[in-house]
């Protein structure tokens, strides 16, 4: 009776925030504008399905470089004595007590045709390259923005490793690589799984990084329902049943990815 | 060093932090033995058995696998496999693969794992659990698997670290047993740490008693229980009452104020010594039948027999006897000859072996305490 009632204030508040808001945008996907039922958005969202290739292409490739950089550094880091670990850990938090546009920002004058690097490279008479207003750039910010969130769930696995059953290993005749490819890796599978979780799904979804480091060529479908509901397209019937398409894809990713984990129960997936 | 000795430990010194754990180590194991390292927390075993499992390495000194050598050879070369404390199984794979896993390494052809899989789990019980989640399993299973999973490499030694420290009583006693059928039947050469005396006497055919990084005294069970070289190992091994005597003779020693034939010699004359007498060789008989007379102290009831703390002129014994006496009786005591052992003095003299600060509270106190520091170096 007394843990039900701890939970109450939770419960109202997941109801006024999350399902009443879910329940919105499933009312607006399926009605018009005068509020009758119609299937309409939902089938004018495959007029932009090249738009959702795209950012799902994007997103899965800047999620793969934050994997194929992250796991190194988690592992490295979780090496560590304990005192430089904290230190490690929070070098790399640093840049994420800045705001975020800020960050992107940044990279706009780094990239920029006048920017920074340009300037530089021009200096040995190289360029200028067009770096900003590219798909790389894009997801180089993607992947900078993101990049901690693939790190830390990883890093908070490989420290919770039995270092004995590294050993047990050892023990049976493995040699380095063999522990790291039969025993470490399966084993920092949840980590490495939220951490795909973690960064793909916002990475999908992101549009200020598309729309300052992307120029208009790159649309995203974040930028797409950007522009139903604040731009120029003005319709939010639509914007919701992009959301809602976008939300059942991410789902179906998710439920791919999970197949992988092999029913671990540790490390636990947030979707 | 011997023909058949197939682990050799030449001058080991290791130390953490400054602190020496095993000083200028010195042991040959003969192979297809079932030797046990015996001693308290912290006195160097469980770093012995790194060095020779190849995770620890020697500050100074060598290693001898069959005469060679090894100090430089990685763990996964080495022909020795351990059962690790809490086993260390693979918890992202079934029993099946946990056991094939060493085999899995060495690219051994897929038939052969079968086979041996199933030959290694049919050894130790576990054929109809093959297929299960290693984390299923209760501690004795997977202790089991933990065995099994040694066994499969073909080592020539196994290294057991505690193995049977977080089994329950009677689980333990199985194990023991089980242990022992397995060594006997695969004439694998055992090297079993632990810190249960009574484990190392029934299972082993050598002993190794280890105090602060050193071997205190190499033998047979027997040897170690009936002869102790001091008085830390007549203490360790089992209940002893350790008291202050004079050698006269050869064959007669002074002690608790009166003399007694022995059946040690070799010793100086008037040399001061060491005498052990066992709780359970002392007869108990009327005050004036016996050499020397007491008052109990306390009884307690153990089940197969009282354990009663007797004052003798100030000094507490420990007598057990399957009959009960009183607390404030006066008791006689029979001591024969070959009841009474005579050791040299040493730097553990007169710490150990006297029951004076052994009031049934205090006893239990220290068997709680004792407890709570295994269970905490079972975790």
């Amino acid at each position: 009776m007394k843990s039900k009632a701890i939970a109450a204030p939770y419960v109202v508040w997941m109801a006024i925030f999350t399902v009443v808001p879910l329940a919105l945008v499933l009312v607006f996907a399926f009605t018009d504008r005068s509020g009758n039922f119609t299937l309409e958005n939902i089938a004018n969202v495959s007029r932009y399905s090249g738009v959702f290739l795209s950012s799902i292409w994007l997103g899965a490739l800047a999620t793969i470089i934050c994997l194929l950089l992250g796991y190194p550094m988690a592992y490295i880091i979780s090496r560590k004595a304990g005192g430089r670990q904290s230190v490690m850990v929070m070098l790399m938090m640093l840049p994420m007590w800045m705001n975020f546009l800020l960050r992107t920002y940044a990279w706009m004058t780094l990239l920029e045709n006048n920017g920074l690097i340009n300037n530089f490279l021009g200096l040995f008479g190289i360029g200028p390259l067009e770096l900003i207003n590219t798909q790389g750039a894009v997801v180089l910010g993607m992947v900078y923005n993101f990049f901690p969130y693939m790190v830390l769930p990883i890093y908070s696995v490989l420290t919770k490793l039995d270092g004995r059953v590294m050993e047990a290993a050892q023990d049976l005749g493995a040699n380095r690589i063999q522990v790291f490819g039969r025993v470490i890796l399966p084993l920092s599978m949840p980590g490495i799984i939220s951490g795909i979780t973690m960064v793909f799904v916002p990475a999908v979804s992101t549009f200020i990084i598309s729309k300052m480091l992307g120029g208009g060529a790159n649309l995203l479908i974040g930028d797409l329902i950007d522009m139903q509901f604040l731009g120029s397209a003005y319709n939010p019937n639509l914007g919701s049943a992009i959301s809602l398409v976008l939300m059942v894809l991410i789902l179906i990713c998710m439920g791919i990815m999970n197949q992988f984990d092999d029913g671990e129960e540790e490390g636990g997936i947030i979707v | 060093m011997e023909k058949d000795t197939i682990i050799s430990l030449k001058n080991i010194t290791v130390s953490f932090d400054g602190e020496e754990v095993l000083k200028n180590f010195n042991l040959n194991i003969r192979d297809g033995e079932f030797v046990t390292l015996l001693g308290p927390s912290g006195c160097g075993k469980t770093t012995t058995l790194r060095v020779i499992g190849g995770f620890v390495q020697p500050d100074s000194g060598d290693l001898f696998f069959n005469g060679q050598r090894i100090n430089d050879l990685p763990p996964h070369k080495r022909q020795v496999n351990t059962i690790f404390q809490r086993y260390a199984l693979f918890p992202h794979l079934n029993v099946y693969e946990n056991v094939a896993f060493g085999m899995r390494v060495q690219k051994k052809p897929h038939k052969e794992i079968d086979a041996r899989v199933h030959e290694m789990l049919r050894m130790v019980n576990l054929e109809g659990f093959i297929h299960r989640n290693v984390n299923a399993l209760s501690g004795g299973q997977q202790q089991r698997v933990a065995i099994a999973r040694a066994l499969a490499n073909r080592p020539k030694v196994l290294l057991l670290d505690e193995p049977l420290g977080a089994l329950d009583l009677k689980l333990r006693k199985d194990m023991q047993n089980e242990l022992k059928n397995i060594q006997q039947q695969t004439g694998i050469t055992f090297i079993f740490v632990t810190h249960d005396q009574e484990e190392a006497l029934s299972m082993s055919d050598t002993v190794v008693v280890m105090d602060k990084g050193q071997i205190q005294q190499i033998g047979t069970p027997q040897d170690i229980y009936n002869e102790p070289t001091n008085a830390f190992v007549a203490d360790f091994i089992g209940e002893s009452n350790i008291v202050d005597g004079i050698m006269h003779n050869d064959y007669l020693v002074e002690f608790a104020g009166r003399k007694f034939d022995c059946l040690d010699s070799g010793f100086g004359r008037r040399e001061p010594v060491d005498v052990v007498i066992r709780p359970e060789d002392i007869k108990v008989v009327p005050p004036m039948a016996g050499h020397i007379s007491g008052i109990v102290t306390s009884v307690t009831f153990k089940g197969v027999h009282y354990e009663m703390i007797v004052d003798v002129d100030g000094f507490k014994w420990m007598i057990q006897s399957t009959e009960s006496q009183q607390p404030g009786d006066e008791i006689g005591m029979v001591l024969e000859p070959n009841d009474i052992h005579i050791m040299k003095k040493s730097a553990y003299s007169g710490e150990v072996g006297d029951y004076s600060a052994f009031s049934d509270e205090m006893y239990e106190e220290q068997h709680a305490a004792e407890n709570q520091e295994d269970t905490g170096v079972a975790q």
